[in-house]
């Protein structure tokens, strides 16, 4: 027999300012199975809970009812509540009282009420069929995969590994570093990036808990939490690493040259190149697209010059399968292709208007101007140069909604160096908002202005060349006046977006990603590192735009995340998964495909009916350690033999039948 | 090829020339051009600043009618006209309501089967083997600063026949009648028409900027695609030399005169005598 205790929650006025709590109590006491029913102001609060438990014990209760705020957020606290009371976790149901009602019905209160006493009955009809659960076990395999070596995949990388597991770090490019490694210096402090990204990228080289993969891809990923297989796909690099010293003679004398990604275009690199000088691992991989040799058959400079025979132009790519039981995304950020975008800016082709990327390459003392503030166009050092913000940002129209996060912060770095590398200099900073919200953010803005930066509130309407120099048009929204100013270089700080090829990282993890792109977090408040598969966690700009020290936070939150998983032997998984009733399953497998995790497949049993001679039957099985519990098999079952464990046919019929009789 | 013609309000009028141009430029590449019997006022301006539903209503009926006369496209050489009818013929596409309510006021339902197109966008679509077959009278590599002002290609998703920010049909145009086409910022900034009356000196700065930047790009002239524009920068350089001191002389002709010139038409076809600063190409 259920002895069924309901608590309304009055979660202080969100629900309580609404709906009359008492009088919900009141009349759901009278609910069949009910034995108890009463309110209390926050039910998830240490008297709540008490209130539960005390309950639970004086009136022998054996099922609970919390009516309160969705379920997302506070379910599992109170199956926690349901443990410490002696009772299994699994026999509380939630009336969501406050997102379906309150919120939602605050101008009609009378209705409201009714509704939530429907949602409280229904609640208590299912509550009165819930059958104790438990999960299985399963086992984990302590290594994890790093998708990524920026600074958000070093960071997590490192701290997973100093915790004692095995990292498997896979970068796609040929050298660690990410964007980080193309920046100059950092705000708000202003250190030098390299001083602090390379000695990392270094650490993670030589962890000897961390396998490293450059110049590679994560192919396909299996399994599911505490046992993934990754097949990892490592690139040609026409380059025996374990024969190759990095000295260099081939990269001198190599005769192609090629506009650099990592200088972002700024400057050149050869066909058989590291991207910087710091590179990690320091050894060249051949560029097949552009490298004389793969195009004509002849050159073979590298080889012939290589001292240890390195040069290997017949190398083909492998796959290597690792075994893992977690996996930290840290795929990063690229920047919105504004030239395709911005017609009045010039759709690219002024050499003179560039992007903060490419900016950062020309201060930085290792790029391809030695740190000399030089426009590409003739190498003159500019006099008047103009920052435009929100390029892509904040522009609906053109490019994403939200607001890039880093922009404010590094175009008023920029602007200071401009200040301090070329003396004399006028800068100009165009601006919709300055929005600086950190440490010590404020006040460096406040230095830049202090020391000269000009920001002038408004957009920037064209930028037009006129003979040798750039005219830059836009609006004083302060002094209502339209502004024009004679620019030699014009740095746009363009919109972040989820790096290239984020949306075949999303499929492949089976995660999700947001309307943007990045990838979704399971909470945005309470659970920012973790995901909706169960084993998938977040670092770094992949998930947002965010600069180095929320990154390192962010990278070093999943890093924590990862260990304690890590640290268990075994795993308990969710039991609200489905489960087959093998004598109603006819084998037909209809919902083999349906199965969005494919956690089916077909197994056969021997069975003996009467005195029939034993036979054998093929039926479904699920793999619960790849079950999300969605339902859609059960769905598809035509003859009810799959159901999901906590939503059950009986259940959710009994549910409808309160909700709707 | 036949089209239907809707010429409007100012080349009956200040922009006369545009018309001989257009038909002249026209009769020479066999284009057969039908003008609208009983056409009226586009509803450019002042209509659509005051009310919406007049301003479609007035450019329905010019559809309607083209329509019914059943001689293809409407194309239309005046940038505003263009937009006025080409923007009508859109909203009329896209909401029923407000299509039946149009065609009750006007007696004329427009059903979307001609479509809008600006002389321009006719012209740049033609064969270039064809265009360049008429030319009997190169211009020479004579500079010309290819203007289309505000309203000619924008918006995109009324216009869309060129790009909105650097827009290019008139450029190739010239090019094939050997002018050089300078490249320069100010091909869609206004020129302030509009507030010539109400507000005279601004006005008169954004044309002596236009000419400025214009000059410095190193043509020899502009060439445009709108009435207004046209009279805009042309009679308003001595007013402007003598509010900035400056000298312009810059002739402002309508890309149907260029062209027409390079076709070897008569200056008196062209109408190339009523312009206020005079274009001589060679002089
Ligand atoms: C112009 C500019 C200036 C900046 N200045 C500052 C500053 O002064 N201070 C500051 O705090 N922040 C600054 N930032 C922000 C900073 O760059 C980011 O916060 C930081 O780089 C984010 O690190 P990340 O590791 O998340 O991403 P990334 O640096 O983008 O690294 C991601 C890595 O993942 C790799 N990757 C991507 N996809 C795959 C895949 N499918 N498989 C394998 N590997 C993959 C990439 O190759 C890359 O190496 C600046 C940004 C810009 C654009
Ligand atoms: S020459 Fe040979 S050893 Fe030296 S960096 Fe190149 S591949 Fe390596
Ligand atoms: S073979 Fe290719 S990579 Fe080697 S030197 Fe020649 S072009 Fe450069």
């Amino acid at each position: 027999m259920p002895r069924t205790g309901v608590f309304v929650c009055w979660c202080g006025s969100n629900i309580g300012g609404v709906v009359d709590c008492p009088g919900l109590a009141a009349e759901a006491a009278r609910l069949p199975g009910v034995v108890i029913s009463v309110d209390e102001k926050y039910m998830c609060s240490a008297p709540g809970q008490n209130k539960i438990i005390e309950a639970v014990r004086e009136h022998r209760l054996n099922r609970v009812v919390v009516a309160s705020c969705s379920p997302r957020l506070h379910e599992e606290t109170f199956r926690k509540v349901l443990a410490r009371a002696g009772l299994n976790p699994y026999l509380v149901e939630m009336a969501n009282i406050r997102e379906h009602c309150t919120w939602v019905h605050g101008p009609e209160p009378e209705r409201a009420r009714v509704k939530a006493l429907s949602l409280i009955r229904r609640a208590a009809a299912k509550a009165n069929r819930l059958q104790p659960l438990s999960g299985s076990r399963i086992p984990v395999t302590r290594r994890c995969l790093v998708i990524g070596g920026g600074i958000a995949g070093l960071q997590a990388a490192l701290d997973v590994a100093d915790a004692g597991h095995e990292v498997v770090l896979v970068e796609r490019e040929p050298t660690l570093g990410g964007n980080m490694a193309k920046l100059d210096k950092t705000f708000p402090t202003l250190d030098c990036s390299a001083c602090i990204n390379t000695p990392k990228m270094v650490s993670a080289a030589s962890h000897p808990n961390i396998r490293l993969y450059t110049w590679a891809e994560v192919e396909s990923l299996t399994g599911y939490i505490g046992n993934f297989e990754a097949a990892i796909r490592q690139k040609a690099r026409y380059v025996d690493h374990e024969k190759c010293t990095g000295c260099g003679i081939c990269w001198e004398k190599c005769p192609t040259r090629v506009p650099s990604e990592f200088d972002a275009g700024m400057g050149d690199r050869k066909a058989i190149y590291i991207p910087f000088p710091q590179a990690v691992p320091n050894k060249p991989v051949i560029d097949r697209e552009h490298c004389r040799y793969f195009k004509t058959g002849k050159c073979r400079i590298c080889q012939k010059l290589c001292p240890t025979g390195a040069v290997d132009y017949e190398q083909e790519e492998e796959t290597a399968v690792e075994k893992v039981g977690a996996v930290v995304a840290a795929t990063g950020f690229s920047l919105f292709d504004w030239a395709g975008a911005y017609g009045e800016y010039g759709y690219g082709k002024y050499p003179d208007v560039i992007t903060g990327l490419q900016f950062e390459r020309l201060v930085n003392a290792a790029g391809p101007t030695g740190g000399k503030v030089r426009r590409p166009s003739d190498g003159a050092v500019p006099q008047t140069v103009v920052f435009v913000k929100c390029v892509g940002s904040r522009d609906e129209a053109k490019g994403r909604a939200y607001c890039s996060r880093i922009c404010c912060m590094y175009t008023a770095k920029h602007a200071l160096q401009v200040l301090e590398k070329v003396p004399g200099a006028r800068v100009f900073v165009f601006y919709m908002d300055v929005r600086t919200a950190g440490k010590g953010y404020e006040e460096f803005y406040q230095r830049a202005v202090r020391e000269g930066a000009v920001y002038v509130r408004g957009r920037v309407s064209k930028i037009y060349r006129d003979g040798g120099r750039l005219v830059v048009k836009g609006a004083d929204t302060l002094l209502g006046r339209p502004v024009e100013v004679d620019a030699d270089l014009v740095v746009l700080a363009t919109a972040v977006e989820p790096a290239a090829g984020a949306a075949a990282v999303v499929r492949l993890l089976g995660v999700n990603a947001d309307q943007d792109g990045f990838f979704q977090e399971a909470h945005p408040k309470l659970r920012p590192v973790e995901t909706h598969t169960g084993g998938v966690f977040l670092a770094g700009a992949c998930q947002a735009p965010r600069d180095i020290p929320d990154t390192v936070a962010q990278a070093g939150g999943a890093a924590a995340k990862v260990a304690g998983l890590l640290s268990r032997p075994e795993l308990v998984t969710s039991p609200m998964v489905s489960s087959v009733n093998e004598a109603l399953c006819s084998g037909c497998l209809l919902c083999v495909p349906v199965c969005p995790y494919r956690a089916l497949e077909a197994g056969v049993i021997t069975e003996r009916i009467n005195h029939h001679p034993a036979r054998e039957r093929v039926v479904v099985k699920v793999n619960t350690g790849l079950c999300q519990g969605c339902g859609a098999c059960n769905a598809a079952c035509r003859s009810g033999a799959v159901e999901v464990r906590g939503f059950t046919n009986e259940q959710i019929l009994a549910e409808l039948e309160a909700l709707c009789l | 090829m036949n089209y239907t013609y809707y010429a409007g309000c100012s080349l009956h009028a200040t922009g006369r020339e545009f018309d001989l141009s257009a038909r002249a430029v026209c009769g020479r590449l066999g284009i057969g051009l039908a003008e609208i019997p009983d056409w009226n006022c586009c509803g450019a301006s002042p209509a659509h600043s005051t009310s919406h539903l007049l301003a479609v209503a007035l450019s329905a009926r010019n559809l309607a009618l083209a329509e019914a006369q059943g001689a293809g496209d409407i194309v239309v050489p005046c940038a505003a006209c263009y937009q006025r009818l080409a923007v009508a013929r859109k909203e009329l596409g896209e909401d029923p309501g407000l299509r039946e309510q149009v065609a009750r006021i006007t007696g004329r339902d427009y059903a979307g089967r001609a479509g809008v197109r600006s002389l321009l966008e006719v012209l740049g679509g033609l064969d270039t083997e064809h265009l360049k077959a008429q030319v009997t009278r190169p211009l020479g590599g004579l500079k010309a600063a290819c203007y289309y002002g505000c309203l000619l290609v924008r918006p995109p998703a009324v216009t869309g026949f060129d790009d909105p920010e650097d827009p290019r049909s008139m450029d190739d145009l010239v090019r094939l009648a050997g002018a050089e086409p300078v490249p320069w910022g100010y091909k869609t900034e206004c020129c302030g028409a509009a507030h010539g009356v109400a507000n005279e000196p601004v006005t008169l700065k954004l044309v002596r900027d236009i000419l400025e930047v214009a000059r410095r790009a190193g043509a020899d002239c502009l060439v445009c695609a709108c009435p207004l524009c046209q009279n805009n920068l042309d009679a308003r350089q001595e007013h402007v030399n003598r509010v900035f001191g400056t000298d312009f002389g810059l002739p402002v002709l309508y890309f149907t005169q260029l062209l027409g010139w390079a076709f070897g038409l008569s200056d008196r076809d062209l109408g190339l005598d009523k312009l206020f600063v005079k274009f001589r190409p060679g002089v």
